[in-house]
């Protein structure tokens, strides 16, 4: 078989199963997209923003652990998507981003449309190409895809010259099965003799904790994860990006940790003699001050990338490997031993945990008039039944959303943590329900947030993706307005957001269903009544009382014990 | 401390790049850095000297061992090792000093290579500590010109660094 380079790109992208590509036309890439109109199998979703597209893919990339693909043009094409790259690479999503651009004999002589699309993106992908030859294409994109999906997995990018997909010249097309680098080897199994020797420090440990990550998610790990935790009965607590994976209504689990994560989650972090570490990187969000970071414990730390090992807190048991066979080999260990965890220790460790969560940290005034933000989530988890897929944007919304929607599954939690991008809800939402398109799916956003992708209704609409918006309007960029407060004297230096479009009329101009709700006793009603439309987008505009904070709050630079609780509380 | 760090990568384009990079955007520090083909024209031999603590030198290793181009890479400062660079320097060598500098050079284990009326151009090979050495005996005001190739390193004994 004979093909030109447009077509190898939309024949190789099917051989590798791809079914989604979310993209945006541009001269540079119209020999592929000319390919792409010639076939059916392979569905275009046509953004209304390159950034969305990065987005989009990255959203289906993480409800369903395929790797997203994203067309793109050369020049603006691929600078607007790489907000969406480094927002993957960020968070170890698999993506490929294929770029358009000029033509090789015009690479370097500042072309129109031309950027240096490898040298912009280098910082931000696990790898980047730049495809030379025609008889290198299939070969790249195997490539591509490889280092993408396996070991800790990662954005990368493709540049192609519009010369290599010339529809004028063909080759014989052979796509790859296989693939062999020299140069990159990631490891399948971890250390057995670490395993080993980390389950003999568990045994004896008498305040242990789990503390899991991201990693155990793109690994699809929560399984071995939840039977080693309740087999052991240790408490686990999970990063903003590890939700779910340990089901949030589970016994064992003390809540998100970290800079807004649950008072006993803190303490049993600053308390625990051996803390467990899977799939998570010690990111300042979690540890807040390092040298205060878990001042008595032994730290066992499994990980896929051996860099993130002693990166920010020096670790004792380091064990690199893919975290699902590491657990399973973990538990086979624990199993198969005569030691039994420390029963004593633990009923006590329990009580005083019991002793923590008393603390009840997590309450807000649920009799106020205004809405508060929590009881909206709270109203979403019950009207969703805990079961839909929740995006979100970056602020304050995205914490009340991580702390309030008890996540029991995984891949349900779908938000941008390590590179904290607004704009990030909506089209993920967009790649998720391509990916699940019978699921619900709702975006917890704010003002703020969803007007930086906002264009991207369009393409809800087009594609007929019945998404339901959750805004959580309170006038402000709520979280830099938290900061104000607290560190500024209270001076709100331009993070107001009271001129924003009356979203009930911007929704229904987009094509859409638009609803405004202002008191409590509204709520649950309205969210009904959203969700019960279940082929049409509906946007729920919901005002809420533009003074509430995320509590608890460990302060920059403070260590786990130090926490503000609520509003005027001291350090506790 | 010091450290030599000796890595066989992909002879691609991009690949110096890539190394450079990581260097600059992670905030490390490179003192010099040398890159030439090996016998296998598909690889590359990169020799960086770069200092820093012993978690800073261990994260400088892994991140460049997580790149993809690079297939190997060997921290000689671990083991015994030979370091060796070269260096170019044009001295004013007018007739009063004309011998001062070639008794220099002679224990040095230099060689003059290039002559004129008024200079001298001295060819020096040695550890970076050598040439250092040298450059603090010659009197500032006669050197013209400095060119140094900086380090590059072998490890002792009969093994090699390979695929």
């Amino acid at each position: 078989m004979e093909l030109s380079g447009g077509e190898i790109i939309v024949q190789c992208l099917r051989d590798e199963g791809v079914e989604h590509v979310f993209g945006y036309p541009g001269g540079a890439v119209l020999h592929i997209y000319d390919a792409l109109f010639k076939q059916k199998e392979l569905k275009h979703i046509l953004v209304r923003h390159e950034q969305a597209a990065g987005h989009a893919a990255d959203g289906y990339a993480r409800a369903t652990g395929k790797p997203g693909v994203v067309l793109v043009t050369s020049g603006p094409g691929a600078t607007n998507v790489v907000t969406g790259v480094a927002t993957a690479f960020m968070d170890s999503i698999p993506m490929v981003v294929l770029t358009g651009q000029v033509p090789t004999p015009v690479i370097g002589s500042d072309a129109f449309q031309e950027v240096d699309t490898v040298g912009i993106t280098r910082p931000c992908v696990k790898h980047n190409f730049l495809v030379k030859r025609l008889e290198d294409l299939a070969d790249t994109i195997k490539k591509a895809f490889y280092i993408a999906t396996t070991g800790r997995p990662g954005p990368v990018v493709i540049d192609i010259p519009k010369d290599i997909t010339d529809p004028g010249i063909k080759i014989p097309y052979h796509y790859p099965n296989k693939v062999k680098m020299r140069s990159y080897n990631p490891v399948v199994k971890g250390h057995l003799g670490q395993i080993k020797k980390a389950v003999k420090i568990l045994m004896e440990a008498e305040r242990p904790v789990f503390y899991t990550g991201g990693g155990v998610v793109l690994d699809d790990a929560a399984k071995p994860l939840t039977d080693l935790v309740d087999t052991l009965g240790f408490p686990i607590t999970q990063t903003l990006m590890g939700l779910g994976a340990y089901p949030g209504s589970g016994k064992h689990f003390l809540g998100m940790l970290g800079m807004h994560g649950t008072y006993e989650a803190n303490m049993a972090m600053h308390e625990t003699d051996v803390l467990i570490a899977v799939g998570a990187r010690f990111d300042d969000r979690v540890t807040g001050h390092v040298k205060q970071f878990c001042p008595d414990a032994t730290i066992i730390h499994v990980d896929i990338d051996p860099s993130s090992i002693s990166k920010n807190v020096r670790v004792d048991v380091p064990i690199v490997g893919p975290v699902k066979q590491v657990l399973k080999d973990m538990l086979k260990v624990v199993n198969d031993g005569d030691k039994k965890p420390q029963q004593q220790a633990l009923k006590k460790w329990w009580k005083q945990i019991d002793k923590w969560r008393a603390m009840d940290c997590m309450k807000y005034d649920k009799k106020s008039e205004l809405i508060k933000p929590q009881q909206a989530v709270e109203v979403l988890h019950k009207v969703t039944k805990g079961d839909a897929y929740v995006t979100s944007d970056v602020g304050q919304h995205q914490m009340f959303a991580a702390q309030f929607y008890r996540f029991d599954k995984p891949r349900r939690w779908i938000n941008s943590g390590g590179l904290g991008t607004m704009g990030f809800g909506l089209p993920a939402a967009i790649g998720v329900q391509m990916a699940h398109p019978k699921a619900d799916v709702a975006v917890v956003t704010g003002e703020s947030s969803i007007q930086m992708c906002i264009q991207e209704l369009a393409t809800c609409l087009q594609y007929d993706l019945p998404i339901k918006i959750i805004l959580l309007n309170n006038g402000y960029m709520g979280m830099v307005r938290q900061w104000q407060e607290f560190f500024y004297d209270s001076r709100y230096s331009q993070s107001g957001m009271s001129v924003t479009p009356d979203f009930v009329k911007l929704t229904e101009s987009y094509g859409h269903i638009g609803m405004r709700v202002e008191k409590s006793e509204d709520l649950e009603g309205a969210m009904k009544e959203a969700f019960s439309h279940k082929d049409r987008l509906v946007f729920l505009d919901v005002v809420v009382d533009p003074s509430e904070n995320v509590y608890p709050m460990i302060a920059a630079g403070k260590g786990h014990h130090e926490m503000y609780l609520s509003p005027g509380s001291e350090l506790v | 401390m010091r450290h030599i760090i000796s890595i066989l990568m992909e002879n691609e384009s991009g690949a110096l790049a890539r190394v450079a990079n990581l260097f600059t955007a992670r905030g490390y520090n490179i003192e010099s850095l040398t890159v030439a083909p090996t016998e296998d024209l598909s690889l590359s031999r990169m020799t960086l000297v770069t200092s820093g603590s012993d978690e800073i030198i261990e994260q400088i290793t892994k991140q460049l061992n997580k790149l993809v181009d690079v297939v190997k890479l060997v921290d000689l400062t671990e083991g015994g090792h030979i370091e060796r660079e070269m260096m170019l320097i044009k001295l004013r060598a007018e007739r009063t000093q004309r011998e001062e500098i070639k008794r220099l050079v002679d224990i040095f284990r230099g060689k003059i290579i290039d002559v004129t009326d008024t200079s001298y151009t001295v060819e020096l090979t040695g550890a970076a500590s050598k040439l250092n050495a040298f450059i603090e005996a010659v009197n500032e005001e006669l050197i013209i010109e400095v060119v140094r190739t900086g380090p590059s390193g072998i490890g002792r004994g009969p093994k090699g660094l390979s695929l």
